[in-house]
């Protein structure tokens, strides 16, 4: 019988001589974007909660800034599998150096750190962008920023992610005054100097703007606002002072405390 | 005791893709107590092993991912790329200038970038490529050159720290790495710059420029160079190539940081801004162009009044 016979050989397929590789793509762009502000003793750190692929939303919710410490908040943009499991391992590391020095990682060590731990996977890099704040060990706030592969930099003010281009020139004309001049006759503008309340105003107007005109951005904003110890809370925790819709939440201490306070400011962002 | 050399280099990157684990640097039990080492180094100070994906070409994999090399533009990751540095030797030692600006793809990352590497008090690296892969490599130089001291009692010369670096990236060749460093200092020998680059090329000279703005640098540089120059002129010929460059390459700009190397060590000599800078020497050569205008009409008018 002709269906029990063996088909022609032109239509059995060539054997395979070598394991077919397909196309290795490990990765994806999940939207969202994060930044940072420092101030002279204290630190902003803050991301928008919308994780999507493409056009799909993929949950309103996702956190992409995280706090590592007393003094460190870490915010993580890109792709968001890569970001969290960067995260779980930098603070793995945190907590070993914590079992063997018995005090908490400085700042500039756990920037440090974070740009060996990314450039270890230099030939398979996480797809993150991150950012640092905290409070520095001299008590002033500070930013650090990084590529996917490690290169870092401190820095005053620091916008990442898919509205990175809407928000960094108005932090640059906000933060470092480019492209201002003072008035006649008055004072020189001196960055890094501002208030908190203009600072989580600028933080606020920067995600409500990014929101408009990006759609990758919205569903909520998660402010984390790192004090130096011994400053005074009361412009963040009077509900007079805060522009509405902002919600403070302190976060207590996570180590012994030594005096660092954290804050999570949180807003909802326009949900369309 | 192992030269400085096999205990510097990676184990060779290629073997990691046979089956070894790669949360190695995570599972030694002591590996968060005093045996750590720091960073990914372990406590002989070698590298340890670099995540590798397993595919059977992984620089093709880099490639498809990464802007590296400006080779896929559209890649999802956009490595930092670094661009005008210059370095020449002279009479008072040596000068280092570079720009300041960081693109990824015709976004401007940054326009603070330190493409200077301060490796220690007596050498500088500078930085043109990946950024990432000159902070931590000459970062790393400088942790072997401070160990080459402690080891030998005497500071390491700028020959055998290229010569480190360039075997570092030789190790690596052909896996991705982007760089063209120049490392200046003062030695035993005297003011001395090693250009050294990822294919693992070095090479001893008495000036240098790297980047995409090094033509417009070497075009005011070359005009303007020649060993007997003061320290003023050679930190302005220094200034003015860099401004050149930022002026005319879209790639470099925003700053420009400038470096002296002397017999002392390094002295940071300033942060100019390019902009600022090109309007200043415009203005001056509007200036000179009207007294030179000026003076012979000046020198004729005794002629010319009787009209």
């Amino acid at each position: 019988m002709a269906l029990y016979s063996q088909p022609p050989m032109s239509y059995t397929q060539e054997p395979t001589t070598a394991p077919v590789e397909h196309r290795f793509n490990p990765y994806s762009d999940n939207g969202g974007s994060i930044l940072a502000i420092a101030g002279k003793d204290f630190s902003v750190i803050a991301g928008d909660t919308r994780q999507s692929e493409g056009y799909s939303i993929q949950t309103r919710y996702a956190r992409k800034v995280w706090q590592l410490n007393d003094k460190a908040v870490l915010a993580t943009n890109g792709f968001a599998a890569d970001g969290t499991n960067f995260v779980k391992r930098v603070k793995q590391r945190l907590e070993w150096y914590e079992h063997a020095h018995h005090k908490p990682m400085g700042l500039k060590s756990i920037a440090r750190m974070i740009q060996t731990m990314l450039y270890g996977k230099r030939f398979f890099p996480y797809y993150v962008y991150n950012i640092l704040g905290g409070i520095e060990e001299d008590g002033t706030g500070a930013v650090y920023s990084f590529d996917p592969v490690g290169s870092y930099e401190r820095e005053a003010c620091r916008g990442a992610g898919a509205a990175q281009s809407l928000i960094q020139p108005f932090l640059d004309n906000q933060i470092y005054f480019k492209n201002q001049q003072p008035e006649a006759g008055s004072e020189k503008f001196v960055p890094g100097n501002l208030p908190l309340s203009t600072v989580l105003s600028l933080v606020v107007d920067s995600f409500t703007s990014a929101t408009e005109r990006h759609i990758e951005v919205g569903d909520g904003l998660e402010i984390y606002v790192v004090m130096q110890k011994g400053r005074s809370a009361d412009d963040l925790l009077d509900e007079k002072k805060l522009a509405p819709g902002l919600k403070v939440e302190e976060l207590g201490a996570l180590g012994e405390g030594e005096g660092e306070r954290t804050f999570l400011v949180r807003q909802s962002l326009k949900r369309d | 005791m192992n030269s400085v050399l096999t205990q510097i280099q990676p184990s060779n990157p290629h073997s990691r893709l046979e089956g070894e684990d790669e949360f190695e640097q995570y599972t030694d039990s002591a590996s968060w107590g005093s045996m750590a080492g720091f960073g990914n180094l372990n406590r002989t100070g070698g590298v340890m092993g670099m995540d590798v994906p397993r595919v059977s070409n992984p620089s093709a994999f880099l490639d498809m991912h990464t802007d590296n090399m400006s080779a896929n533009p559209d890649a999802k990751i956009k490595i930092a790329h670094g661009t005008t540095t210059l370095a020449f030797r002279f009479k008072g030692g040596i000068i280092v200038a570079v720009d300041s600006r960081a693109t990824a793809g015709s976004y401007i990352a940054s326009g603070t970038v330190k493409k200077v590497i301060e490796i220690n008090k007596f050498l500088l690296g500078t930085m043109a490529g990946g950024a990432a892969d000159c902070q931590y490599w000459e970062t790393y130089l400088g942790m072997q050159c401070r160990l080459y001291e402690l080891r030998n009692k005497e500071r390491i010369s700028v020959a055998a720290a290229s010569k480190i670096l360039s075997n570092i990236v030789y190790q690596y060749k052909g896996m991705g790495l982007s760089m063209g460093t120049m490392v200046c200092g003062w030695d035993k020998t005297g003011p001395c710059i090693f250009y050294v680059d990822d294919d693992g090329q070095r090479l001893k000279g008495d000036l240098f420029s790297v980047g995409s703005g090094s033509t417009f640098a070497y075009g005011v540089l070359d005009q303007g160079y020649k060993w007997d120059l003061t320290d003023e002129e050679a930190q302005e010929l220094g200034r003015r190539s860099i401004v050149a460059a930022g002026h005319r390459d879209a790639y470099s700009g925003n700053t420009c940081n400038l470096f002296h190397v002397k017999q002392e060590g390094w002295d940071f000599i300033g942060n100019y801004d390019i902009n600022e800078l090109w309007y200043e020497y415009e203005n001056k050569k509007k200036a000179d162009r009207e007294s030179a205008t000026a003076a012979p009409a000046a020198a004729a008018s005794p002629i010319a009044v009787d009209q």
